[in-house]
């Protein structure tokens, strides 16, 4: 197979110029993808080759080599469009077909999971960018791809990040991106914008869908435009009203009495309902400290971005150990979250339910058995 | 004051930063015209400006709206430095000028720079008001309407062909100046953008004064071409037909109310007094008597004029347009002599003869009121314009047309009735003849007034006769106007280059072209054919030489639309017999034929004779019956040349140019017969001259003609039969070639009927009683019989291998690929034998260029590399548009340069076509038929109407007026022919002295094979134009703009013409690796040319461009300096299409409609 590519090239030495230009642009999606994926021209012909398209159209392999460096030309030449789709629709240089303009731009704006997942709450800075080499060898995507990912990111994080209304609905504007994309690259935005850290070896086992459906319960809730879709500011940043109020939720462990009361009203509920029931009651004050004192630290930035960490270390670690399932962890939380609208001296209830909500659905989402 | 440009400057978008520090731009826009140029503020701080300025108005000439472009000057504002430009739009308002066409142009024009491309967008608006102006001999020619495409527009019929136009223009190259040396490339490459849209704007003018003259409207088949001389200069020259169109009202039912509704509705209030006025002005200014809209009204006056003119003349309703075109020329006549012979300028008094009977023909006048000040104009002051022209008429118009009943009949016999009547009444005199191919011909016309030309003519016959060319650049034509096809007719000359040094008289370059085409006249004599059609002109330059090309189809054409009325009968008598047998059969003489061809009857009729295989440059005519499907076949040579200088490189090239052509000849005929086929249809020919080579590259289309006996196979003959290894070595050759053929019958499915061959040796069929008046041309049939490029004598065509050289031919016979499956592809506008369209298609043009890395190369590796080159080429093509299966490749069209020593450039532009998958062949068939019967029906109801000839056919009106309708179309009389006799055996045998004996003249010619064949069929296969498909695309919201080269987009319907395209850019880059490379340099340019060119359209209101084509692709490259440079020419007709399913449905086309819904395409 090298071989043949090997040939080919020698050819390719005596074609000096060698171009195709289609009134309407034609592009092939499995050579797009190629060149998404970073590939150079003779990788790209090599893995075509492989994929058998010659024997279906008889073609040698110069023929597919002009074909793929044609292709990659007019993908160099369409890129700066791409990174302004709202340019692609009315430029005229490329003749593309809206269904077609629509591929490419969602193409281009997906991204790999494994390397999502490497830069996802880290700061988009020109730092990270040169630490692409070591993301690209750790997840064997190219570092072109990788750079191509790590651009759009930042591209997107720039426009969105100075915009007021809805995240999602502004990336959606902007990029021109189908919904579920531009959920994810929310959550991207979300994620680099409050720095949470998703690095440490804790969190390893997390998925990037795990975290995007986490940021997207903390931008549902926890921001200002959750409260008031009509207030006119930034769905990136944490309603610090809220945060400032979630400190008032200390007396849920401060006040002795409340947390026996608190505790007394969750065991009647789970009692007979589990099988882990005796861990729970146990484990009941550690646990309920650990989810108020998250809450009361989340003014401090610093404990912002270990949101996630902490979760694990003060709540999902405690109770994998005691090999609760999902089910048990859902049966607690709603247990916990509802018997504090109970007690009588509790009086946060409405900054309660915004914190447990999402508190609730993070966790659950968290817990892998 | 004769018009008024208006523009207005919306908005920009997507500029590029000009300001680093702000990254914005302070954009402002310049708007010139002419010497005027106004400016809109400045827009601080925006990459989308909103400038939204006033309109900036501009009063001129409508010589100089012609020639000169709008230019668009987007510059960013700097308070300290000088202004940067950002780029320029260059609008062409020709189409604004004919009353027919757009009559804004408004949309998003990309924003070109010669250095970086394109650089952002301009929203523009632009109308032009036309003024009256009645003087006769003014020098503009707005109204005349340009069509690329080579055949009658769709949405037209022809009236009138009156024949050839040509034009050329000469200029030095701004790139050879010497001031180029102290300017920026920018400003040089947009000097030679501005001066060649002004050169073309000045042909296109001449041209259109010269289809003035001859009374028409309009020019179909318009070539238009550059020719880069460098030091010695830039000629720029056109080709075309000129003819009168009528739209067809089918397509317009109220054929009145476009017209003056064209103009006025998109103009406001203000606008609209003076707009309506002046497009009507202009088509009765402009004499060009026929127009869709007036046929209709302008029966009262065809009516009250021309009875004075043509009493015999029936005046049936569609008539009352020949009539005003002879009437213009009957006026010609009258005056010419009132002014006998003077060259000079127009006198007063002709102008206002003419003026004051012009306004009066036209019914226009009459509509609107306003239009008496208008018309004012000073130069026809004492015309009376009142609306009361029905009195005017009366009072001036008898008296002009009354004496050229008694002075210029010798004159009218280009029209109609008149023809006839004269024809029998004068006998066949040459005079006659010769005006009468003069007449309409109207070639190489100057500057000088009509009339004295006319007049001219026929006093010095001799000396006109020589610049009469009865030409035709169309490929395709109404069902009945081509009566016998002779075969290609072409012609080659060497020149070497010289400065020209007066650009005013570019009196050598026409003299070139004249000689040429005397040569392409005299050789279609040779072949017993009176006129040329599907002619075309080229050239090809290195450094001081040039060769010159000119090639068509010599072929006899109808006369019998030159009648009219009475004889009306008697033509659907004619149609009743074989259609168009006639088309296949021979022209010339079979016991004294112009080179030896095996005659034998047709294979549909059964009654005249046809010849074996038949060349041609046209498109498949509709009416021919084809078996199978046909392809695409190329013949493909390099030869070396030994490096010269000035005459001895001429002469290198002059000897090595028979050869070449011989070589091309026999490829192509082998590789026809290899594929079993006997005709070859849309053949070009192209040499290329380098310094070290040159290139031949013919294409054509094969097919097999049902009416033309079955190909013989071909036999392979050892020279040295003793050795037994080289026997067994040529059997197995025989073998292969045997079983290509074998094959390739079956891929093309070329199962001709069983006939017993009969060939015509010397028993004198019945057929010869026909009253036949054979020419005699012996001495120059002599001649050409050592011309055998044929090769038609052998049953089975015998290749000698005698040496390497042969057995390398065959190899290479044999090499090229088969088309892979799902694919066809042909050269002409569509595939004989495919019917099933769809309206998917995709339009593109792709570029290679080849370095040869060893210089010392044989002929042989030569051939090889270049053929590899064009075969690799296809391949890529085929592979690239695999999606597009099953698709026929359209209208292939390859364009081969040598741009430098050991480099080869091959430019192909073609458009793939999409076919039904679902749809069986017989499906299609049948549907195919039907749509068939329809399309003849529409094409009967064309030539219902008279086509006014002008090329000598002076015996078909006399036998069709007697009643000898001859189903194969009487030949015509010798007589004509045979005037130029001499001088065209000189040329004729000095151009066979050369082949033979390698003479050292620089002029060449050459006549190529022919024939004429017949079929029977009364339903003939044909390209089924109505095109049904399946309406697949999606609906996009974005304008799309479709582009093809051929004449139509299948499974839609043009319903207006909105103008032609032409546009010449220039890109150029010293930055060349950091754009992509030369690939990428040229990817991006020819991506920005079709950018601009679909903006353009859109501007226009159109959405797709047909005919489209590059005429010219020059590239140079130095990547030493990291530079490029390329210039592109394209043109075509913008238009307005509709899809056939948004039309109402007539009970066929849903029917079809129905059969193909199903399957979907790529789009667009």
């Amino acid at each position: 197979m090298l071989l043949v590519v090997n040939t080919a090239a020698v050819v390719k030495m005596s074609v000096e110029l060698d171009v195709f230009v289609g009134n309407t642009t034609i592009m092939d999606k499995e050579v797009y993808q190629l060149w998404l994926n970073g590939y150079t021209v003779s990788d790209a012909v090599k893995v075509r080759m492989e994929g058998g398209v010659m024997e279906e159209c008889e073609a040698s392999a110069d023929v597919l080599l002009s074909d793929t460096m044609d292709q990659f030309r007019t993908f160099q030449m369409c890129e700066r469009l791409l990174q302004n789709p709202a340019k692609l629709a009315n430029q005229l240089l490329f003749q593309i077909p809206p269904d077609r303009q629509a591929m490419l731009i969602e193409r281009y704006y997906a991204f790999d999971d494994a390397f999502v997942r490497e830069v996802l709450g880290k700061k988009l800075s020109k730092g990270t960018k040169k630490d692409l080499d070591d993301v690209s060898a750790k997840t064997g995507i190219t570092l072109k791809s990788c750079r191509r990912q790590f651009d759009n990111f930042k591209r997107v994080f720039k426009v969105v990040e100075e915009l007021k209304g809805p995240l999602v609905e502004n990336i959606k504007q902007h990029f021109l991106l189908p919904d579920p994309l531009a959920r994810d690259y929310a959550a991207i935005v979300f994620f680099a914008n409050n720095r949470f850290e998703t690095g440490k070896k804790k969190l390893q086992y997390l998925t990037f869908h795990d975290f995007a459906f986490c940021a997207g319960q903390l931008i549902n809730n926890w921001t200002v435009g959750a409260v008031d879709n009509m207030v006119e500011d930034m769905d990136v940043d944490l309603d610090k009203e809220f945060l400032q109020d979630l400190k008032d939720l200390k007396i849920l462990i401060a006040d002795k009495d409340l947390l026996d009361q608190h505790k007394s009203l969750v065991c009647v509920a789970l009692r007979g309902k589990t099988k882990v029931f005796n861990e729970m009651e146990a484990n009941f004050k550690n646990l309920s400290r650990g989810l108020v004192n998250i809450a009361a630290k989340l003014t401090n930035p610093k404990d912002v971005r270990d949101f996630f960490i902490d979760l694990i270390e003060k709540f999902i670690e405690p109770c994998r150990s005691d090999r609760w399932t999902a089910t048990d962890v859902n049966l607690y939380l709603t247990h916990y979250t509802n018997s504090a609208h109970i007690l009588d001296s509790f009086k946060h209830q409405t900054v309660w339910t915004r914190y447990m909500g999402v508190i609730k659905s993070c966790i659950l989402r968290m817990y892998h058995e | 004051m004769p018009g008024k440009l208006k523009a207005k400057i919306v908005a920009g978008r997507h500029l590029p930063v000009m300001d680093r520090a702000s990254d914005l731009t302070d954009a402002f826009v310049e708007v010139k015209f002419g010497n005027t140029t106004f400016k809109t503020d400045v827009c601080p701080k925006s990459l989308n400006p909103q400038w939204n300025s006033e309109w900036f108005k501009f009063e001129v000439d409508d010589e100089d709206l012609q020639d000169e472009p709008l230019q668009i000057t987007v510059l960013d504002h700097d308070t300290y430095s000088a202004n940067d430009a950002i780029g320029k739009v260059y609008i062409d308002i020709d189409p604004l000028l004919c009353s027919e066409a757009a009559t804004v142009i408004s949309g998003w024009f990309p924003i070109y720079d010669t250095i970086h491309g394109i650089r952002g967008e301009i929203n523009v608006l632009v109308k032009v008001d036309l003024f009256n102006d009645l003087n006769r001999f003014r020098q503009s020619s707005c109204g005349v309407k340009f069509f690329c495409t080579m055949s009658i527009p769709r949405c037209f019929r022809a009236m009138v062909i009156h024949g050839f136009v040509e034009e050329l223009v000469v200029n030095e190259d701004p790139e050879y100046q010497w001031i180029d040396r102290i300017r920026t490339p920018r400003a040089s490459n947009e000097a030679r953008q501005r001066l060649i849209s002004l050169m073309s704007g000045e042909l296109q003018r001449k041209i259109g004064l010269k289809v003035l003259e001859m009374g028409g409207n309009a020019v179909v088949g318009y070539l238009q071409c550059f020719d880069l001389e460098g030091e010695s200069g830039l000629v720029v020259r056109a080709i075309g037909t000129a003819c009168t169109l009528d739209k067809i009202s089918s397509t317009c039912p109220a054929a009145v109310v476009p017209n003056l509704s064209n103009s006025s509705p998109s103009k406001d209030m203000k606008d609209s007094l003076q707009a309506v006025p002046s497009t009507l002005g202009c088509r009765s200014t402009h004499s060009s008597p026929v127009h869709s809209a007036s046929s209709r009204l302008s029966q009262g006056f065809s009516v009250s004029v021309p009875t004075l003119l043509f009493a015999g003349m029936k005046n049936r309703q569609r008539s009352s347009e020949g009539p005003r075109a002879r009437q213009c020329r009957a006026v010609f006549g009258e005056e010419a002599p009132g002014v006998p012979l003077s060259s000079g300028p127009p006198t007063p008094l002709r102008a206002q003869t003419f003026s004051s009977f012009s306004p009066s023909k036209s019914y226009s006048r009459q509509s609107s009121s306003s239009d008496t000040e208008l018309s004012l104009t000073p130069k026809t002051a004492r015309i009376c314009l009142s609306p009361s022209s029905p009195l005017h008429q009366c009072k001036s118009s008898p008296l002009p047309t009354m004496v050229p009943r008694s002075r210029t009949p010798p004159l009218l016999h280009v029209s109609q009735s008149d023809t006839a009547m004269l024809r029998k009444s004068v006998s066949f005199s040459e005079d006659l003849l010769l005006v009468a191919s003069g007449m309409g011909s109207g070639g190489s016309a100057g500057k000088e007034a009509g009339p004295l030309k006319a007049l001219l003519r026929q006093q010095t016959q001799s000396a006109l006769e020589q610049r009469e060319f009865p030409f035709f650049t169309l490929t395709g034509f109404p069902v009945g106007f081509l009566l016998h096809v002779g075969g290609v007719v072409s012609a080659r000359s060497v020149k070497l280059l010289d400065r020209i040094h007066n650009p005013d008289e570019p009196e050598t370059r026409d003299a070139w072209w004249e000689e040429i085409r005397q040569e392409i006249k005299s050789h279609a004599k040779a072949l017993g054919c009176h006129a040329v059609v599907g002619y075309s002109e080229s050239t090809s330059i290195c450094e001081e030489v040039c060769i010159l090309s000119a090639s068509g189809t010599a072929a006899i054409l109808s006369s019998r639309f030159m009648q009219d009325g009475a004889l009306d009968t008697e033509h659907r008598f004619e149609d009743t017999a074989p259609p168009a047998c006639g088309f296949c059969h021979i022209p010339y003489d079979e016991l004294n034929m112009p080179f030896p061809a095996q005659l034998t009857y047709c294979h549909c009729c059964r009654r005249h004779k046809v010849p074996d295989v038949l060349f041609t440059t046209i498109d498949v005519p509709t009416e021919a019956s084809i078996t199978g499907k046909g392809c695409l076949i190329q013949a493909r040579l390099c030869r070396t040349k030994k490096k010269a200088q000035g005459e001895g490189n001429a002469t290198a090239i002059s000897n090595l140019l028979p050869f070449l052509e011989y070589e091309l000849h026999t490829q192509l005929l082998n590789k026809l017969k290899l594929r079993g086929m006997n005709a070859l249809f849309g053949l070009r020919v192209q040499i290329s001259v380098g310094d070290t080579m040159l290139l031949g590259l013919a294409s054509a289309t094969g097919v097999y003609l049902t009416a033309l006996p079955s190909p013989g196979g071909i036999q392979i003959a050892g020279k040295t039969p003793s050795d037994l290894t080289y026997e067994q070595h040529v059997s197995n050759m025989q073998k292969k070639i045997n079983d290509t053929i074998a094959k390739n019958k079956e891929l093309y499915e070329i199962s001709p009927p069983e006939w017993v061959e009969e060939v015509i040796g010397s028993p004198i069929p019945e057929s010869r009683q026909r009253s036949r008046i054979f020419r005699s041309h012996s001495e120059s049939s002599d001649e050409v019989l050592e011309l055998d490029l044929s090769h038609g004598k052998k049953d089975a065509f015998v290749l000698e291998i005698d040496d390497t050289d042969a057995i390398e031919d065959i190899h290479s016979l044999l090499t090229d690929a088969p088309t892979p499956p799902g694919f066809y592809s042909c050269n002409t506008e569509i595939m004989p034998g495919i019917y099933n369209w769809t309206s998917s298609l995709q339009m593109f043009t792709s570029v290679r260029v080849f370095r040869l890395s060893n210089a010392n190369l044989t002929n042989q590796g030569l051939n090889k590399i270049f053929n590899d080159l064009c075969e690799n080429l296809l391949k890529s093509l085929y592979f690239k548009l695999r999606s597009m299966v099953p698709c026929c490749l359209c209208h292939v069209n390859f364009i081969v340069a040598v741009p430098e020593d050991e480099l080869i450039q091959v430019a192909v532009t073609a458009v793939a076509m999409s076919l039904d998958k679902d749809q069986t062949q017989e499906n299609g068939r049948q549907s195919g038929d039907k749509t068939l019967m329809k399309a003849i029906t529409e094409n009967e109801e064309q030539l219902q109407f008279p086509l006014e000839l002008s090329a000598e056919c002076p015996s078909n009106p006399l036998s069709s007026a007697k009643g000898l309708s001859e189903v194969s179309g009487p030949l015509p009389s010798a007589r004509a022919p045979s005037v130029d006799h001499s001088s065209f055996t000189d040329r004729c045998s000095s151009w066979i002295e050369q082949i033979r004996l390698k003479a050292h003249t620089i002029r060449r010619g050459s006549i190529k094979t022919t024939s004429s064949l017949e079929k029977s069929s009364p339903l003939p296969d044909s390209r089924s134009r109505s095109l049904r498909s399946n309406r697949s695309c999606p609906s996009s919201s974005v304008a799309v703009v479709k582009m093809t080269p051929l004449s139509f987009l299948p499974g839609t319907k043009i319903i207006k013409y909105l103008g032609i395209i032409n546009m010449f850019f220039i890109r150029e880059t010293t930055s060349l690796r950091e754009e992509g490379g030369v690939s990428g340099f040229l990817h991006s340019f020819i991506a920005e040319v079709f950018a601009m060119v679909r903006a353009h359209v859109a501007a226009l209101g159109g959405n797709a461009v047909v005919s489209y084509s590059m005429k010219e692709c020059v590239f140079m490259e130095n990547p030493n300096k990291n530079q490029a440079q390329c210039l592109i020419n394209v043109s075509g007709d913008a238009v307005i299409f509709i899809r056939e399913s948004e039309l109402e449905a007539t009970p066929s086309q849903t029917q079809s409609g129905n059969v193909q819904t199903s399957s979907n395409g790529e789009g667009t």
